[in-house]
């Protein structure tokens, strides 16, 4: 969590609102928050740490193990129409990494912008060059695009 | 966000709108087993829900609907205090 608030403000700039959820209540929240994220960032925690104690936000949304009462690492990138763009789960002992959340972040946007009549490739990062579906595309992508 | 008040109780999130119905009533069936109902795919809607949340020294309520019209990045994590 500290390493997405190091990049909140740049988030921000995206127009990108963060929630974060564990099944841990408000006060948990805010004892670890004043205790110990607030040392590892500069401001703290800047976006609201929500409280999922019965795990009924995990369940919906796939995370929730059961087994041990907490919901799993899962990330998951909401446009403005309320449609998930792209989720990543993992276990908990890996942590994830925030630049791939951006890059993605910036894809996604630009994808949006263009109404959907572009497309970012592997890898595609902003300045990139990006695909324009379309039958003249069909079995020549070849020639527009190589992997690097 | 109004501030919430504050009592001795443990509050925790729920889910809201349509998936929360249906969630009751398969509950309800027993012929659908398994509560824990997966709603969530890339392309589809994001459960909407509602839930308590500590935010800049204050005790408030979120509901994910109210960020409908701007992006929202929304992380679960195994807990507060472990290690990664």
């Amino acid at each position: 969590m500290s390493a997405v608030a190091g990049r909140f403000d740049e988030l921000q700039k995206l127009g990108v609102e963060v929630l974060s959820v564990s099944t841990d209540s408000t006060f948990v929240h805010k004892i670890w928050e004043e205790e110990e994220l607030s040392k590892m960032t500069k401001d703290g925690i800047p976006w609201p740490m929500v409280a999922d104690g019965a795990g009924n936000l995990g369940k919906v949304y796939g995370v929730y193990d059961e087994g041990n009462g907490v919901n799993i690492r899962g990330r998951f990138l909401i446009d403005p129409d309320g449609v998930v763009q792209a989720m990543e789960v993992m276990t908990p002992p890996v942590g994830r990494k925030i630049e791939e959340t951006i890059r993605q972040v910036h894809a996604f946007q630009h994808v949006r912008k263009t109404k959907g009549a572009e497309a970012c490739p592997a890898g595609w990062e902003p300045g990139k060059k990006t695909l324009k579906p379309g039958p003249d595309l069909v079995g020549k992508v070849w020639k527009k695009w190589q992997p690097e | 966000m109004p501030d919430e008040p504050v009592g001795c109780a443990r509050p925790t999130g729920k889910v809201v709108g349509e998936i929360a119905e249906n969630e009751d009533r398969l509950e309800s069936d027993p012929g659908v087993g398994g509560k824990s109902m997966i709603m969530v795919r890339v392309g589809g809607k994001a459960p909407d829900f509602e839930a308590p949340a500590y935010h800049k020294g204050k005790f408030i309520n979120v509901k994910l609907s109210d960020y409908s019209g701007k992006w929202v990045l929304l992380c679960f994590y195994p807990g507060d205090f472990t290690f990664v």
